[in-house]
């Protein structure tokens, strides 16, 4: 009994010291952090920096010691590797905040003006466009904006499309004969897909699909559409279930992006992967294209270190980091291509609707709920 | 007081926000079909799951403290370990082993396999410190063994049975990574997605407020059953039970609780063990997965410090003092734990960055919020404890000279120190394998063991996210070993 209150004491001690350390070593654990996880895809990004060596020009040095803080929807792998190689171009440093895109969005609408993000870098523009309503993004720099085709980036100019996307619907063989893949997204709520499509309404990825139908055929239409989907189909928490789901014949088709099917191969090995995509035809709804771009904070204290980020990511030597990663997404500067991809970005036929019809992707919220979808 | 004020600071948000709200609005969000089917699957879950739970909980305590089962030591401590396993964990390895693993009867099969030790480990504790002298009386006054496990075994247990249920019940109101999983949609998987998708948590906050409701009924109910009961202390010299002879069943018995066990870690644990070995991502730095784990762990002690610290002085004021305030005060610092941690943490993002910035994403505020989270399960185990103190002592340590703070240090706290060191391990146990709160909170550039797990689960690496669940579930190991032997230190 005597020695209960020593061990106590020594108890109370060593959770007050363990205090102590998680808020000293916060600091410098965050640098071992973003260290450690672009040392992993170091080897992806060494080729890639080494060949573009004469390009760097875009992305001269500003001067070292510096650090912004970047909140990232994105691979947390490839903006790693993104990172890791700015820092080495540039001298600045990255703490780097990754997570789900949404969720950093409405941190960073909750910050407001003190938020310590200075740029957000996001996996769909609606996300960014709705911090662009807000008024939170600071302009791009013009020449910034000039490395990718202007449709790609924010209508206003204060975010700037770094990569693409595409809808895709991902089928098993097996259950799907050629024949029977559909002529159109808005097939799927007709009565021959009854329990056979899986989609997943609280993806980020699946509301812009909303927004497109909305903005092509109108609201009712759109409800209609979703009502049969919605009939038809079994609502997943994420694309990754669906794919699997399809790779496992759980389920017949599902509705995703083209990213998942490769990073599924990469996982289970090509010999195990049965799930095959199937691209919608030019022009469909389905068929549309996503871009992943990036915005610098007008609350930022490093205005000109966020600029240079931005900068980077569309710079030539960003592009190939971009399409050499396990992303496997589409680098949006001309002539940055990524040939691990089955199509090349020009074989991509999107539907006419542009990044400002898709919006902050409200109205497909809305209708989502109002189907009862979310 | 301040573990009231820091409980009501969840709440204080929802209410900001709701207010935001229009009537309009408010209406179109709460009265359609969609709020009506969350209301139905979140009350149909939890009541069932929370049935079960006690149900196998106690079949499992009163087999293992009451029978002559074989093995029954070692059961003892298997049959607690599935707290090592965090319900996402579990579920995902259910689903990725029976890939049709999805909704209700899935999701109450995994979370009663994940939770039905929160009512084993006190009931078995009171079974092996209760005196056996009551159930003998009333044998010999003549009633039957059913009877008597009815009439005199049953109301002992209850408070325990209740303070577990409770736990379970508010758990489950805030659980959201295993029913992300298995696709099982509530009230807090929804507050998420509506927060995720909607740029507008005014609506995520009001779906709350729907929650809040449900945990002021759960506690209200928990109370009402809980009655005016006092606490049966047992004779001066507790005996050995006489152990009921199960004869021909011993056997049977045995497998159905070896069953058991294995359902709740040995599929789990083989699903990790598998991804270990299969998954193609596994190539992964180990340095991340150290620091991760570094982090986790100085974040869950710090968190069970603070909250055992906190949960002291409010089980002091519910025992001894008693009265409305007292029972208030204590009742309100569990409602946090039946709101989801994203909701938490949103509301201490609201108000560090309005009205104390040098705190917003510092690691202090991280551990702060783990404490209102989980500062009722440090309560839980914490008032039994203080329930269990005799004032007597203290006022008999005081008459000999000694000053408060002496008696506080040599008669209190080691009387209270094995309840404190359960309490902190619950609270170390379920913070290391926090998520949502976590995902808004930390500092930039931290990233905890769950979070690692839920970034590569996310981006389809299996493989690469096992290994932090598998050191998740290594490190649980350690604290639910002490919980079981500070059941063995009974005995």
């Amino acid at each position: 009994m005597r020695g209960a209150p020593v061990r106590l004491a020594m108890l109370l001690a060593v959770l007050a010291l363990a205090g102590a350390a998680v808020a000293g070593c916060s600091d410098d654990g965050s640098e071992v952090r973003s260290g450690d996880a672009s040392a992993s895809a170091a080897p992806a990004s060494a080729a890639p920096a080494s060949a573009s060596g004469p390009s760097s020009e875009d992305v001269a040095p500003t001067g070292g010691g510096e650090s912004i803080t970047v909140y990232s929807g994105q691979h947390p792998e490839t903006v790693a590797a993104l990172a890791q190689d700015f820092r080495d171009a540039t001298g600045i440093g990255v703490n780097l905040r990754s997570g789900a895109e949404g969720e950093l969005a409405n941190q960073i609408i909750q910050e407001g003006s003190n938020s310590p993000a200075d740029v957000f870098y996001a996996a769909n523009s609606p996300s960014l466009q709705a911090l662009s309503g807000r008024e939170l993004l600071a302009p791009v720099d013009p020449g910034t904006l000039a490395q990718v085709p202007r449709k790609y980036s924010g209508p206003a100019g204060d975010w700037v499309g770094v990569s693409a996307r595409s809808s895709v619907l991902v089928y098993n063989p097996d259950q799907v004969s050629r024949d029977q893949l559909p002529s159109s997204l808005l097939d799927l709520a007709r009565p021959e897909w009854d329990g056979r499509i899986g989609f997943s309404a609280t993806e980020t990825d699946f509301q812009p699909l909303v927004s497109t139908v909305i903005a092509e055929d109108g609201r009712d239409s759109a409800k209609q559409w979703l009502e049969g989907l919605k009939a038809n189909g079994t609502t997943y928490d994420g694309n990754v279930p669906i794919i699997n789901d399809v790779n496992d014949g759980e389920l017949d088709a599902g509705l995703i992006e083209h990213y998942y099917w490769y990073r599924l191969r990469d996982e289970v090995g090509a010999d195990n992967l049965r799930a095959r995509l199937y691209y919608f035809p030019p022009g469909d709804p389905g068929a549309l294209v996503a871009i992943s771009g990036a915005g610098a904070l007008k609350s930022s204290e490093h205005a000109e270190a966020a600029q240079a980020f931005l900068r980077y990511l569309v710079s030539r030597r960003g592009q190939e980091i971009i399409a050499d990663s396990k992303s496997y997404e589409y680098p949006l500067r001309p002539g940055a291509a990524n040939p691990s991809l089955q199509r090349s970005f020009g074989q991509l036929k999107p539907p006419a609707v542009n990044i400002e019809e898709l919006g902050d992707g409200r109205n497909a919220f809305e209708l989502l709920q109002e189907v009862g979808l979310l | 007081m301040v573990a009231a004020g820091l409980a009501l600071l969840p709440l204080a948000f929802i209410i900001q926000q709701v207010g935001q709200v229009g009537w309009s609005d408010a209406r179109r969000l709460l009265w359609r079909p969609r709020v009506g089917e969350l209301l139905t699957n979140t009350l149909q879950l939890t009541i069932t799951v929370t049935v079960l739970c006690v149900l196998v909980g106690l079949a499992a305590a009163w087999c293992v403290e009451c029978t002559d089962v074989p093995f029954r030591r070692v059961l003892a401590v298997l049959l607690a370990l599935p707290i090592a396993v965090p319900e996402y964990v579990n579920g995902f390895g259910w689903v990725s082993i029976v890939p049709g693993m999805h909704g209700f009867w899935a999701a109450v099969f995994v979370m009663t396999l994940s939770h039905y030790p929160l009512v084993y480990l006190p009931a078995a504790a009171m079974l092996r410190v209760g005196d056996p002298a009551l159930e003998e009386a009333s044998r010999l006054l003549g009633r039957g063994p059913w009877s008597t496990f009815m009439h005199v075994t049953l109301p002992r247990l209850r408070l325990a049975l209740l303070g577990g249920g409770l736990v379970i019940a508010l758990h489950l109101l805030a659980e959201y990574g295993g029913f992300a999983i298995m696709r099982y949609r509530t009230f807090t998987t929804e507050i998420y997605n509506t927060y995720k998708l909607g740029f507008d948590p005014a609506s995520a906050s009001l779906l709350s407020l729907v929650l809040v409701v449900l945990c002021v009924l759960v506690l209200g109910g928990e109370q009402w059953l809980r009655g005016r009961g006092g606490v049966l202390r047992g004779g001066a010299t507790a005996r050995r039970r006489r152990r009921v002879r199960l004869g021909r069943r011993r056997w049977p018995v045995m497998a159905g609780l070896a069953a058991l066990v294995g359902l709740a870690i040995a599929v789990p644990i083989g699903a990790l063990v598998y991804w270990l070995v299969v998954g193609g991502s596994t190539t992964l730095p180990q340095a991340s997965l150290a620091a991760a784990t570094t982090t986790t762990v100085l974040y869950g002690l710090a968190a069970a410090g603070l909250a055992c610290a906190l949960a002291l002085p409010v089980a002091f004021l519910a025992v001894r003092r008693g009265g409305a305030v007292a029972t208030v005060l204590e009742r309100t610092v569990y409602l946090p734990r039946a709101l989801p941690g994203l909701v938490v943490g949103l509301a201490l993002v609201y108000f560090t960055v309005r009205y104390a910035f040098s705190l917003y994403q510092t690691p202090l505020l991280l551990i702060v919020a783990y404490t209102v989270l989980f500062l009722p399960l440090a309560l839980i185990a914490v008032q039994p404890a203080v329930a269990q103190l005799r004032p007597a002592l203290e006022d008999a340590a005081r008459s000999l000279g000694s000053r408060p703070v002496a008696v506080l240090r040599r008669v209190v706290l080691p009387l209270l120190a094995p309840g404190l060191l359960a309490a902190g391990a619950l609270v170390f146990l379920t913070s290391v394998t926090e998520l949502t709160a976590t995902l808004l909170l930390r500092p930039t550039g931290t990233e905890t063991l769950a979070t690692q797990f839920w970034n590569y689960t996310d981006g389809l690496a299996y493989g690469a996210a096992a290994p932090y669940a598998a050191v998740m579930v290594a490190i649980s190991a350690i604290p639910t070993y002490l919980l079981v032997r500070r059941l063995d230190a009974i005995a």
